[in-house]
């Protein structure tokens, strides 16, 4: 582990002020992104089966549409979300590491 | 055949036993006892987590829950897996970077405030017993409904095993029990599934009869006998019979039945007329001793059946002022609801059948399959705010996950911020792969053992059901592999439990509050006390919960850590101007209240405490996530703008450490590994 207290020297507060932006409103900037996307979801499935009841209960495969989209596809969608996000954060990461601190 | 469960249940105990002691060789240091050393690879953390988290709620609550409740009940495992996604956005790589024991740690040394770390503590023991209770009262209930032992013996053995190997081996220890106890459980939940539904029908073929047949409930077999509890289970001593058709139900010659009270199983809105026991039931039988068993029954108090005797429940119809109530131009109906104060085995029949010749009676409690198998049913319309409250039930749970200290202090677990991340995406694909199962037992519940609505023991219908398969000794084998998936569930979630409960003694109040001079070798003494100090309160805390709901407790637990940890980590992690005193005003405020709404509802459940409230206002305190979590956010925003003055110095260093990569040189350890 590298001695931190000579980064800490190193940095004029100016300077930490702007690796923290630098650092964390871009990672920040990419949670709130796939966040808006889940929490849209978790917002429009209850509404789609209070304004269309018919519709959310569309019989598919034995399944209601709307059991399916719970009960079943849910699970992969959160999956490829989380996924995603990992990869854009992994590639984002070394991006932020060969700027370095300056 | 019963030694055979048994002998499953066994080998799970022995595998745990055995896979603690192995893995303990390796636990040395302190840094193994508190966070294994920092060193747990990818898969195999992503395993102990899933294992860890895998609940008895999750493993037989959530199978009961969607019996009971249907459609509704689904935003519970779909809440406990995509709750994972939330942490992995904002808290699983800041928390791994911050590097520190437990979770106080982070209060602490985030705003240089040991008076937060106390704080921070008591909500870590608040959370942890809360969890650990249902973990004990399902323990107890499990050894009971496969072996008939007494109530306290399954807490003993599940809480001495795992104090046990907690106490020897800490986190190293049981990492490797966790891992393995997650694939016993996917193990143990799909298996036996696949099986009955070859037999039976698969998930969509009996949610497709479901379908078909809307306007139907849900009948028991002719003759079928049922349990119905008195008021020692209380609230499960209720049976709400349908409106659709009357219903005879058979008490036995040697039963000793005491009934409490008759009234509308439908809840009467303002004015309409009361309708009084007689009306509902009657003695079918004419004679001297029957006539005399109506008049007790008209006069409206408790009444006692002796010898036996067959009761005719009718289907009364609504009125206001001496008006019919009339729906949808038709006349609206109740059935009777009936409270027991002492029951035991009867056996339900339709009164007055015409269209359906030869059916049995239509369950009691159980909802109409139009009510079950759609959106806003009986759960989230129990108050009549149905969306309110699967909005708030989605808060609490997606919240709630990120915010529980036991599963947190695992991701001090990952050597990286970035391995914290990998992992968190497999946790979120193993849940998925385990909670996708979980419904399917509820489905299957409605349709082969609707007894289990008598009495309200949705719980065993993981234990239960492959017993009813024509091939006994397989019947018994697989009810045996869920019996011990269900051991496995209770082992590890309460492991982890005591993990983060006696590093919560050991490290932050041994090590930190009361010697913080002494050496690492002291705390790991201290960690091995704590745990067995611990185990013991766990175990007699557990004998006191036995007419607690599971899914209520772990809920208790889920609504505090959603309104306290979950926004002091998100806020603590990514903004800067968070200060000691608005992160500890907005976790006391909206943990605390959270906890006194809940409570409170459950009292006037239980009706302990008797007060007229809107039924807005009870939705809101039977899920107090929608307004608990903005509560405890804003109060940490306002006051943290007062209290700017006291944000630490090196507040910007902090968020730095807590964001950059690892190889930029610049993180470090809260506490070296």
């Amino acid at each position: 582990m590298q001695d931190d207290a000579a980064v800490d020297k190193k940095l004029t507060p100016e300077e930490a002020e702007k690796l923290m932006h630098r650092v964390m409103w871009r990672q920040a900037h990419l949670s709130l992104y796939v966040a808006a996307v889940f929490i849209a979801l978790l917002i429009v499935l209850p509404l789609f089966n209070l304004f269309t009841p018919a519709l959310a209960a569309t019989p598919v495969m034995g399944f209601t549409l709307t059991w399916l989209m719970l009960g079943v596809l849910f699970y992969p969608i959160t999956w490829l979300l989380s996924a995603f996000f990992v990869k854009r954060s992994n590639d984002l990461e070394s991006k932020i590491s060969k700027e370095g601190t300056k | 055949m019963t030694f055979i469960p048994f002998a499953l249940v066994l080998l799970i105990i022995v595998a745990t036993i055995g896979l603690g002691i192995f893995a303990t060789r390796k636990a040395k240091t302190a840094s193994d006892f508190f966070v294994a050393g920092r060193s747990v690879g990818v898969l195999m953390n992503a395993s102990a987590i899933s294992g860890e988290y895998l609940s008895a709620a999750s493993f037989m609550g959530i199978a009961g829950l969607v019996m009971k409740n249907g459609y509704d009940a689904l935003w519970y495992p779909v809440g406990y897996a995509a709750g994972y996604l939330f942490l992995l956005l904002f808290i699983a790589g800041p928390l791994r970077r911050f590097g520190a024991y437990t979770i106080p740690d982070f209060a602490q040394g985030r705003f240089d405030s040991p008076m937060f770390r106390k704080i921070a503590v008591v909500f870590v023991l608040f959370i942890g017993f809360f969890y650990t209770m249902p973990q004990m009262k399902a323990a107890g209930l499990t050894m009971g409904t496969i072996l008939g032992w007494p109530y306290w013996a399954g807490i003993l053995v599940v809480g001495t095993v795992i104090t046990f190997n907690v106490a020897i081996g800490g986190m190293k220890g049981i990492t490797l029990v966790q891992a393995f106890q997650y694939w016993a459980k996917v193990f143990a939940i799909s298996l036996p599934l696949f099986v009955l539904m070859s037999v039976f029908g698969g998930y969509n073929s009996h949610l497709g009869e479901t379908a078909a047949a809307l306007k139907a409930s849900p009948r028991l077999e002719i003759g079928l006998k049922a349990t119905v509890n008195g008021a020692e289970k209380a609230p499960l001593n209720t049976i709400s019979l349908s409106a659709a058709e009357g219903t005879i139900i058979h008490f036995e010659h040697d039963g000793k039945y005491r009934i409490a009270k008759i009234s509308p199983a439908r809840k009467p809105e303002k004015g309409e007329d009361p309708i009084s026991a007689g009306t509902f039931a009657f003695p079918v039988a004419k004679n001297a001793a029957m006539d005399d068993l109506r008049t007790q029954i008209a006069s409206g108090k408790p009444f006692d059946i002796v010898n036996g005797a067959d009761l005719e429940f009718a289907t009364v119809p609504v009125s206001k002022g001496g008006q019919p109530v009339l729906k949808d131009g038709k006349p609206v109906r109740t059935g009777a609801k009936i409270e027991f104060e002492k029951g035991g085995s009867v056996t339900f029949a339709a009164a007055h059948q015409t269209s359906t010749a030869n059916a049995g009676a239509i369950v009691p409690n159980a909802p109409s399959n139009t009510k079950w198998l759609n959106p806003f049913g009986p759960l989230s319309g129990k108050w009549g705010f149905p969306l309110l409250y699967t909005y708030s039930l989605i808060i609490a749970l997606v919240c709630g996950t990120a915010g529980l200290p036991h599963i947190l202090v695992r991701f001090y677990t990952n050597p990286d911020g970035r391995a914290a991340k990998r992992t968190t995406l497999w946790v979120m694909v193993m849940l998925g792969g385990f909670y996708l199962f979980t419904p399917m037992w509820g489905v299957l519940g409605r349709s082969m053992m609707p007894q289990l609505y008598v009495n309200g023991a949705y719980d065993s219908a993981v234990i239960k059901l492959p017993t009813f398969l024509e091939n006994k000794l397989l019947g018994q084998i697989l009810s045996g592999v869920t019996s011990a998936g269900a051991f496995a569930a209770f082992m590890s979630t309460f492991s982890g439990l005591l993990v983060s409960m006696s590093g919560a003694f050991a490290h932050d109040i041994y090590g930190r509050i009361l010697k913080p001079k002494s050496s690492p070798e002291a705390r790991m003494v201290a960690f091995k006390v704590a745990a067995v100090g611990v185990g013991v309160v766990s175990m007699l805390l557990g004998l006191m919960v036995e007419t607690f709901d599971i899914a209520t407790m772990v809920g208790w637990a889920f609504a505090i850590g959603a309104a306290s940890y979950f926004p002091l980590l998100l806020l603590g992690s990514w903004w800067r101007g968070l200060t000691k005193y608005g992160a500890a005003t907005g976790m006391l405020l909206g943990g605390l209240l959270s906890l006194a709404a809940i409570v409170t509802n459950m009292l006037l459940d239980k009706k302990v405490i008797v007060l007229e409230l809107p039924n807005i206002v009870r939705a809101l305190m039977e899920q107090p996530a929608i307004w608990g979590v903005p509560l405890s956010i804003i109060s940490m925003v306002v006051v943290s703008k007062l209290t700017a003055k006291s944000i630490p110095a090196d507040a910007t260093m902090k968020m730095i450490r807590l964001h950059a990569p690892e190889e930029m040189g610049i993180s470090e350890n809260y506490i070296e590994a």
